[in-house]
């Protein structure tokens, strides 16, 4: 008896997951497809070259698309990019942990890609992964995130200017022309490309401007609910504060939702200025609609640009330049429009 | 140390000191560190205590503290400590897949709720159904749990491993790897505030959880139940009981426990981030139990003294984000006193500690007799 039901749970179980899986996984087909594992690109690798020789072979290894809004939008758009229709035979590998993301590379290396795209989880540690590539010839392309090596050993990079989105930001506030800066500044991920940037020029102002002064910085780690409890435990303390400096969206929300408990005013014409990062539709939105005061764009659809790098590459003409940076730009409450939020929300 | 009040040590002994059976009170170390961050505050700060009234950007009133932030912040820790202690007991080992879950059950109900699409500015189903499902569907994962923990004989760590490494995958899978946004102001009731009520909600449903535990432990067998397989299943199992039932039992309560948790994480702002919500709860709500003075190798155990593990919890990283514990030094902060804690609380150091003070009573009394 206790068997029989026992049978029922598990099989009840397996079963709640097949439905989960039939539900969902019909109407996103190009972004289910492939949390891959690197073992199946073993044999298919080599297939393109025999069937067509027209297609491409790349294999992409990319961070976990569920980290931020940011990062599905950069998965899907990759996921859009390489695919058959485009002459592209692609593999795909998402993990945060760069040790796998190393054994993985290796793997496709292995399998003697002709195209290895790459968004490293760590800047360091890569230095067998590109020599082998350079002896394999295999090219190295890095996408969204940079690693420490030597330019000789990558192709292109296209990426984001992280310090340069952080100057941005700073240069927007500081032509608001407040009396006195008290910023709450939320910080991501320590140690992360985007949280290095975007701190960086902020530090520097708030060192060099006596008028401008840090209420708090803390980090949240990109998370939503440590940001509102770090925005209310400093309305709890009662120290005035003007500036809510997050570095995404995400973070700004969870911050904004702590003004909205106690009152303040925030936005266009608010108490509160407030600023977050990424390229999150609905925070367009929140900016659009003069809740959010500024939002720095940090682009994350390169698909395109590396794209048309690999065809020119194919066609024989190098990259005119080897670090591409995507455009990136701040809008603010004032200037953006429903356009921009069409161009550019993800 | 601070005296405590506490009515059970009212209880007298004859021929043991007060210190003696305070310290060997089970709530003791809970009391005491509370205590200890209560007057820490004090001292440093007594403002940290104040409690004003604001109204809301909806214009209701709210009551605004940090006692407040605190009795808020820790209920879905609370809620999940009381269930983690239940699972502890009777199974001897921990349940490391709450935070996926919790991930699993915001998920789901985020899907429902926007019915599917992307962001919803009204609710799509009624919440009660969509707050039904998620507790369904977290049962059922809490039973999947119970199933590999009794009826194969898997250490609860290792069988909620699965979990805890697949849960946030499937999380993202229910809502097509998409970041759900419910924009409609009373699915956030249960997050925040219901209009005209001055305190957060999330404190009025632990309280509601508290109560519906101290019922079903008062007026069920579940609370004995669950302490004799704890500490020994093969007896329990001669005197009538089902041990691997009961098992299976408390890690489907624990399932329902991480639903509300899930649901009041998700409405505090209408939206989802798979990878980092709840993202380490597990270790707290582990460390609540262990801070109530349970045995994590399972058999008796005090309910209250998890939840009142858990609110220290919260109250000490209220008390860090309060000073400004610059924000890469706040987890050494937090392990330095969490050792401390958990140290004072072995038993080997609380013999030891009622042992000294009573030798040292006794040196005194001696002299005096001289």
């Amino acid at each position: 008896m206790k068997k029989v039901f026992c049978l029922m749970l598990t099989l009840c179980m397996v079963l709640a997951l097949a439905a989960c899986g039939g539900k969902t996984g019909g109407d996103s087909a190009p972004a289910d497809s492939g949390s891959s594992a690197p073992a199946d690109t073993g044999s298919d690798a080599e297939q393109p070259a025999d069937t067509s020789g027209e297609l491409i072979s790349v294999g992409v290894i990319n961070n976990d698309p569920n980290e931020s809004g940011y990062r599905t939008a950069n998965d899907a758009a990759m996921r859009a990019t390489f695919t058959e229709e485009n002459g592209y035979k692609a593999t795909f590998y998402n993990n945060n942990d760069a040790a796998q993301q190393i054994a993985t590379a290796q793997q496709m290396i292995q399998d003697e890609v002709d195209f290895l795209l790459l968004s490293p989880a760590s800047t360091t540690g890569w230095d067998t992964v590109l020599q082998d590539a350079q002896a394999a010839g295999t090219q190295i392309i890095l996408f969204d995130r940079m690693l420490e090596a030597d330019e000789s050993m990558y192709v292109a990079a296209v990426v984001s200017d992280m310090p340069a989105e952080g100057q941005t930001a700073v240069d927007w506030l500081a032509a608001q022309g407040l009396s006195e800066y008290n910023i709450i500044h939320i910080q991501g991920h320590m140690g992360s490309d985007a949280q290095l940037g975007r701190t960086g020029a902020l530090d520097e102002k708030v060192a060099a401007e006596s008028s401008w002064n840090y209420v708090t910085q803390q980090t949240a780690d990109w998370d939503e609910a440590t940001a509102r409890t770090i925005t209310q435990s400093v309305i709890d303390s009662g120290k005035p504060f003007n500036v809510i400096y997050a570095e995404n969206n995400g973070m700004a929300r969870g911050a904004v939702a702590a003004l909205d408990a106690a009152g303040i005013t925030h936005g266009k014409d608010g108490d509160v200025i407030v600023m977050g990062f990424d390229s999150d539709k609905w925070a367009f939105e929140e900016v659009l609609a003069g809740r959010w005061n500024y939002m720095g764009l940090c682009n994350p659809l390169q698909a395109d640009t590396v794209d048309s790098i690999i065809k020119g590459l194919m066609a024989g003409n190098a990259p005119s330049q080897k670090i591409t940076y995507t455009p990136e730009q701040g809008f603010d409450c004032d200037t953006l429009t429903q356009a921009d939020v069409d161009t550019y929300g993800t | 140390m601070t005296p405590v009040k506490n009515p059970e040590i009212k209880v007298k002994q004859p021929g043991e000191s007060f210190f003696k059976r305070l310290v060997r009170q089970q709530l003791f170390i809970p009391f005491a560190a509370l205590a200890l961050l209560v007057v820490f505050n004090l001292i440093a700060d007594p403002s940290f205590f104040a409690v004003t009234i604001k109204e809301n950007s909806l214009g209701n009133p709210v009551l605004s503290g940090n006692i407040i932030s605190v009795l808020d912040n820790a209920s879905e820790l609370v809620i999940l400590a009381i269930g983690m202690t239940l699972v502890t007991a009777s199974s001897g080992g921990q349940d490391i897949s709450v935070g996926a879950t919790m991930a699993i059950a915001g998920s789901v109900i985020l899907r429902m709720v926007c019915g599917g699409q992307v962001s919803a500015d009204t609710l799509q189903v009624p919440l009660f159904l969509a707050v039904l499902t998620g507790i369904v569907v977290t049962a059922l994962f809490g039973a999947f749990n119970g199933t590999l923990v009794a009826y194969f004989k898997i250490q609860p760590m290792v069988a909620t491993l699965i979990m805890f490494t697949a849960g946030r995958s499937i999380a993202a899978w229910i809502n097509n790897n998409q970041l759900p946004i419910m924009n409609d102001i009373s699915f956030k009731y249960a997050g925040t505030f219901l209009p005209g009520i001055p305190v957060p909600t999330p404190i009025f449903i632990t309280a509601f959880v508290i109560l519906v535990f101290w019922l079903v432990l008062k007026f069920t067998t579940l609370g004995l139940y669950t302490q004799s397989v704890g500490i020994n299943a093969n007896s329990s199992r001669l005197n009538g009981l089902d041990p691997q039932m009961i098992k299976l039992l408390t890690y489907v309560i624990l399932g329902v426990c991480v639903a509300v948790a899930g649901f009041i994480r998700v409405s505090r702002s209408g939206s989802i981030n798979y990878s980092r919500i709840a993202e380490n709860i597990e270790m707290d709500a582990i460390l609540a139990v262990a801070l109530g003075g349970n045995a994590l190798s399972g058999g008796k155990f005090n309910i209250y003294g998890s939840i009142l593990g858990a609110y220290v919890i919260q109250f000490l990283t209220t008390t860090l984000y309060k000073y400004e514990v610059p924000s890469t030094a706040l987890p050494a902060y937090k392990a330095v006193v969490v050792i401390l804690l958990v140290v004072l609380s072995a038993p080997v150091v609380r013999s030891k500690m009622a042992g000294l003070r009573f030798r040292a009573k006794a040196d005194n009394l001696a002299k005096e007799a001289k």
